[in-house]
């Protein structure tokens, strides 16, 4: 072997040297991985969106069969909404990816499926909602930097999330460690349940309200437009949804990947057993785990509000399950995966949802089913997700 | 000085009795070996000690502390390092990071130190340092557990079976390995097949036949025996 990476070099590294790996190894890499994985999702949905856009602007489109002549080339209209396809489908996968994370990680250390992560993150954005109605009445919401309140709301959740996401750990699920697979996932089951209706008695006895609208109007910042190009702009509020949630990615895969606890959890998921024989304290481990994917499931809750403007006590379900999707997509118990598996779901989502409303037999409503029989695809070809590795072991 | 003392020990998996009253006794700076068939209950036993199987009845101790319901990160902090059959590499993590697992409960300038000592005994570690331990052969992923094994810087060593499916060269470089660590004044229990390597090895011997111990000895004495010599050594 001529090439031995030398151990000593590294304590005679000029700090600045250091300085610059580190940027390059937690910064730049990640980032760039992520706009990558957005090129790759953008790319392959733009490429489809075009090629379906061609084709049905023949006569034998969908249009056809209910004998209505087209009125509209299709291919014209996917083309001019592309940008803002893609935006969409950009900033709603992000949301997807930082909620799947929450998913993979548990899977990763426990091999069993957190449902009630769903709630975890609905009750992260009533933690918003109920952030920003306390600081408009306290008439800060105008007056604090646009910034600050973005941080504070994503801040309380986070902590608030970790918290009940640690306490649902060790109440529902830690007595079950050793029972049968799926005990513990009716257990989560039971939990989802319990937090829905715990919130939605708690808000209608606390505020009498069921929809909990964010009162974004409030805050100019949010609605501000940006320009990007003619014809495409978008708000703030998608900019920050983007920034934050790459943020929440930079800074778990740092987590994951340099810290000692972050390698312990790794250690982990990998063989309990041998960990334990390093001395590693699993069950610490794994709360921390499951804070950190309620931290992520609580700030995701805060960006979903922001997008959607209105949180009720049901909005887990339906993010939470495409989340669990975009975590399956990308490889169950893959950090990396995840993150390709939202951002290609929230793609597909987007792309559906602007190409339906032209076919009026089909709507709007039917998005899913498209973007899930995409999925299902997808996984006849590749069972693991798409960086989902082939267990073997060696023995 | 007893340093590890196990005393009637009874542990099952399940309904199967796989201990049956084990008492054995290793004192400070020996290497005792235990050997046995397979399903004797070897591996039962340090996993006994090392806290991921529980003793039913009877009692382990290591420097005067009870250990029975001590949970196992903290045996292993308290200074009883367990290298398990089948290596156990992390196979996700570089090696580098499989060796600071093994220093997890330490600053990472004592995991450095400990690293640079380890080298000196396994040196073709270090050359593979950024490779993820999965793409190690099995020779050097042995090597990479027992020098995991050493950053815990155990008081007593619990070996497993460190020869297992390695070619005769490896062989024989582990069991180097073995007596030079015990030169240094490590305290091993080794845990082998090989009965005729870990005799030449170790100062004492116990024999293991289903869960009992059947003999106990210095290894000089169970070289000689006759039984071990039919049974163990494959000699007529």
């Amino acid at each position: 072997m001529t090439a031995v990476p030398n151990i000593a070099s590294s304590t005679q590294r000029s700090p600045l040297e250091a300085l610059g790996n580190w940027l390059l190894q937690y910064i730049l890499r990640p980032v760039l991985q992520i706009l990558l994985f957005v090129f790759i999702a953008g790319g392959s949905i733009s490429l489809l969106a075009l090629v379906v856009g061609f084709v049905l602007q023949t006569d034998w489109h969908g249009i056809d069969i209910l004998r209505v002549p087209a009125r509209i080339n299709l291919f014209e209209q996917v083309v001019r909404q592309l940008p803002n396809m893609l935006l969409d489908g950009i900033t709603i996968g992000f949301v997807y990816a930082v909620i799947a994370l929450g998913y993979t990680m548990v899977y990763g250390v426990l091999k069993f499926i957190n449902f009630a992560h769903s709630e975890i993150f609905m009750v992260g954005g009533v933690v918003g909602y109920e952030v920003m109605i306390r600081l408009r009445a306290a008439d800060m919401l105008s007056s604090l930097s646009p910034l600050v309140v973005i941080v504070l709301m994503i801040g309380v959740a986070m902590v608030i999330c970790g918290t009940l996401a640690t306490v649902v750990e060790r109440v529902a699920y830690k007595p079950l460690r050793g029972a049968p697979r799926l005990v513990p996932l009716i257990s989560a089951i039971g939990v989802s349940f319990f937090l829905t209706d715990f919130v939605r008695g708690f808000q209608a006895l606390n505020r009498n309200v069921f929809n909990m609208p964010y009162p974004t109007d409030q805050v100019t910042f949010f609605n501000e437009r940006i320009v990007l190009a003619q014809g495409v702009s978008t708000t703030n509020t998608t900019l920050i949804i983007i920034v934050s949630a790459i943020v929440m990615l930079v800074g778990l895969n740092y987590f994951v990947n340099a810290t000692k606890i972050g390698k312990g959890i790794r250690a982990v998921s990998q063989d309990q057993a041998t960990a334990s024989l390093m001395g590693i304290n699993v069950n610490l481990m794994i709360t921390i785990t499951f804070m950190v994917g309620g931290a992520l499931g609580g700030a995701a809750g805060v960006l979903y509000g922001l997008k959607t403007t209105n949180v009720t006590p049901y909005i887990g379900f339906i993010p939470g399950l495409k989340a669990f999707t975009a975590a399956v997509l990308g490889g169950i118990g893959n950090i990396t995966g995840a993150m390709l598996g939202g951002l290609l779901l929230g793609m597909l989502e987007a792309f559906f949802s602007a190409l339906l409303p032209y076919f009026p037999a089909l709507g709007l409503g039917y998005s899913d089913i498209f973007a899930f029989a995409v999925l299902i695809l997808v996984l006849l070809f590749r069972p693991t997700g798409l960086l989902g590795k082939k267990v073997d072991e060696k023995v | 000085m007893t340093l590890l003392k196990l005393e009637n020990v009874h542990t099952y998996y399940g309904h199967i009795h796989a201990l049956k009253g084990i008492s054995i006794e290793v004192n400070e700076g020996e290497v005792v070996t235990l050997i046995g068939a397979n399903g004797a209950g070897k591996s039962t036993t340090l996993r006994t000690i090392s806290g991921l199987a529980r003793p039913r009845a009877g009692t382990v101790t290591f420097q005067g502390t009870a250990l029975n319901n001590v949970p196992p990160h903290k045996i292993t902090r308290m200074g009883v390092g367990h290298v398990p059959e089948g290596r156990r590499i992390f196979p996700e993590l570089t090696v580098r990071e499989n060796l600071e697992m093994g220093g997890f409960s330490v600053s990472s300038r004592e995991v450095a130190e400990r690293m640079e000592r380890a080298f000196t005994l396994f040196p073709r570690v270090k050359e593979r340092l950024n490779q993820l331990g999965g793409t190690l052969s099995g020779g050097e992923q042995q090597m990479l557990a027992m020098a995991r094994g050493l950053l815990l810087n155990p008081r007593i060593l619990l070996l497993d079976e460190p020869s297992m499916g390695l070619a005769p060269v490896l062989v024989d470089q582990i069991f180097d390995i073995i007596q030079e660590l015990h030169a240094q004044g490590t305290t091993i229990l080794l845990v082998e097949q090989n009965a005729r390597m870990a005799l030449q090895v170790a100062d004492r011997g116990y024999i293991l036949q289903s869960g009992q111990i059947v003999m106990g000895d210095s290894a000089k004495v169970l070289q000689e025996s006759e039984v071990v010599r039919k049974a163990y050594l494959g000699e007529e």
